[in-house]
């Protein structure tokens, strides 16, 4: 993180030419006070997903006789009903959650870019088909066609990422269109037509690298409702299956109305993760949108 | 207009007809049918056969298609694999709760948003402006679920004050407070996040007109700050505000599995949870299409809605 920020000559720095696109990029997104505080807690977070087997001191996965301890100095948050540590589960949840964040949105975000340059580029029957094939895809309430999916192809990690990924594109789709549509009418794509270069290297080169930043903002909202997703998916019983540990799975307990009052260690912390993240991830993003979008100030 | 809406509803058929082939698709796919279900050892083979071929299942899957569709159009929306109710009254009983919880949902979540995210663009950059935002990201985090249970562990549980789950007392209840005593709890988890999503959108459409020519004429003509936010601003800002009615029914709805479920709200999201636990397809089918068309219509209304009161629009 920089040092020698200062947030008040804003105005300043924009006039200064030399100054690079990034550095002024990056200096806008260091103003953000929740976006660095949120993107503070993502590496935190990052970091207890990487160093799992040395934060957590316990096997996630063991099943012992020490069910449902009350946490004490050897269980920190306590035991779960077949005697899992349940910090131990927590530290090992980031892993799952960032997981299906950040491979959801590479799927949806590749297919979503890729029919949007086409949709935005070529217009006419192909923008016609690809926009009504968003269309009825954004029809369904999303939770909706996720489940009677996953009923089918059944729950577990790999295919959550899947059915998610498959089904998140649309946003990204209109996002890149509408951009597309914008880029298509500068000069200097109509001068690679004359150029004569090829439609892919027009799209792939000379378009795509400025659609960059309303598809990082959307990615990173992306990761967020991905998390919410899995969370909610596995709390329901139709997502990550136990024993493998994902925060969504640790609140299924807490619909037992004796876990909920004598228990709370068993699911706030896992509730709260869930909650800090995906704020610190939309947070970040906010960040971004306003580092990288110049008209909103 | 009546060009404009012409237009707009030969852009909504196809998008109708391919919602439906998408369902019949997964349809299709979802394993087991109702001749799985009558497959018992005192059934022979001669009459699953025969069953078979009343029911159509033999025939190919376009010629199914086009009799499902027909079905439909006549209200007949399947028989479901549990209960063996027909589907469409099944979905007549849990409307009403769901559309109840929704409606309220949307009312208040809105009643939050609009003032809160006026009064944040108007005082942009002040502290009020600060913990609004930082509270509509809290409102889009937090999860239906866990929020859901935070409240009946606090209200419920702990302090007493709130029914845990349902409609109604059993046996003694039904009467108005107590339905809006069980309401309290939902209705708050749904309009959190109504309200998270919209404040943020209220904002930025407040602050781009706030920077429009004729605010800045008003004020040159030394007109009041509050009186021009009120007469020119506002009216403007909300316009757009009518959009977010149609993005907010897909959002309900899939809020609404989560947190009928926590409730035990008997609603549309109860019956697709248990639905969906049990696989009972035909009534999957039904409730999938059902939330679907409500959306497009909801979609195509308020896009026609946006149309009457904006005539900037038409020209596009």
């Amino acid at each position: 993180m920089p040092e020698d920020i200062d947030c008040s000559n804003e105005q300043v720095e924009k006039n200064e030419t030399d100054v690079s696109m990034y550095r002024y990029v990056a200096h806008r997104f260091f103003c953000h006070k929740l976006a660095v505080t949120g993107l503070a807690f993502v590496i935190l977070i990052i970091l207890c997903a990487l160093l799992a087997p040395l934060i957590a001191t316990q096997s996630p996965f063991v099943v012992s006789d020490n069910a449902n301890l009350v946490p004490y100095w050897k269980h920190i948050l306590g035991t779960d009903s077949v005697g899992r540590d349940v910090f131990s589960r927590l530290i090992y949840g980031a892993r799952v959650s960032l997981t299906v964040g950040v491979l959801t949105v590479l799927i949806s975000v590749g297919i979503g870019t890729v029919l949007g340059l086409l949709s935005g580029y070529f217009g006419g029957k192909t923008d016609m088909i690809i926009m009504r094939l968003t269309d009825m895809f954004m029809s369904f309430p999303d939770i909706m066609l996720i489940l009677v999916i996953v009923s089918i192809v059944g729950p577990g990690l790999r295919n959550i990422i899947i059915v998610l990924g498959l089904l998140q594109w649309p946003g990204v789709t209109r996002i890149v269109r509408s951009n597309v549509l914008v880029i298509k009418q500068e000069d200097y794509i109509k001068s690679c037509t004359v150029l004569g270069l090829s439609t892919s290297r027009t799209l792939f080169i000379h378009i795509l690298p400025n659609t960059i930043a309303p598809i990082l903002v959307y990615a990173t909202t992306g990761i967020a409702s991905a998390i919410i997703t899995e969370a909610s998916l596995s709390f329901l019983g139709m997502g990550v299956q136990p024993p493998t540990p994902s925060w969504g799975n640790m609140l299924t307990d807490a619909q037992s109305l004796t876990v909920l009052t004598t228990q709370p260690w068993l699911w706030v912390p896992a509730g709260t993760l869930i909650f800090l993240s995906v704020l610190a991830i939309n947070a970040i993003g906010d960040g971004l949108r306003n580092a990288l979008d110049a008209r909103q100030q | 207009m009546i060009k404009y809406i012409r237009k707009r509803l030969l852009i909504t058929l196809p998008v109708l007809l391919g919602v439906t082939i998408i369902n019949f698709i997964i349809m299709l796919l979802a394993p087991g049918n109702a001749i799985d279900l009558m497959t018992n050892p005192h059934v022979n083979a001669a009459t699953l056969a025969l069953k078979t071929q009343a029911l159509g299942l033999n025939q190919p899957a376009y010629v199914r298609y086009f009799h499902w569709i027909i079905n439909m159009f006549h209200g007949d929306l399947g028989t479901s694999m549990t209960t063996f109710q027909p589907v469409s009254e099944m979905l007549g009983e849990r409307i009403g709760p769901t559309l109840l919880l929704m409606g309220l949902a949307l009312l208040f979540g809105l009643l939050i948003a609009i003032p809160l995210g006026i009064l944040s663009a108007v005082k942009q950059g002040s502290k009020l402006d600060f913990v609004t935002v930082t509270g509509s990201f809290v409102g889009i985090s937090i999860p239906n679920f866990f929020l859901g249970l935070g409240l009946i562990s606090i209200f419920s549980l702990n302090l007493g004050w709130l029914p845990t789950s349902g409609m109604e007392t059993l046996g003694a209840g039904g009467d108005l407070a107590d339905r809006i005593n069980h309401l309290i709890l939902p209705v708050i988890v749904l309009s959190a996040n109504v309200a998270g999503r919209n404040i943020r959108y209220v904002r930025s459409s407040m602050l781009e007109i706030l920077g429009k020519d004729y605010l800045r004429t008003e004020r040159a003509k030394g007109m009041k700050e509050w009186k021009i936010i009120c007469t020119h601003g506002l009216r403007n800002a909300l316009i757009p505000i009518i959009t977010v009615l149609g993005f907010e029914i897909p959002m309900l709805f899939s809020g609404a599995v989560v947190t009928e479920k926590i409730f035990s709200w008997p609603g549309l999201g109860q019956l697709t949870m248990n639905s969906i636990l049990s696989r009972d397809y035909p009534t999957i089918m039904a409730l999938n299409l059902f939330m679907a068309i409500v959306v497009i219509g909801s979609n195509l209304l308020t896009d026609i809605l946006y149309a009457v009161i904006d005539p900037r629009i038409k020209f596009k």
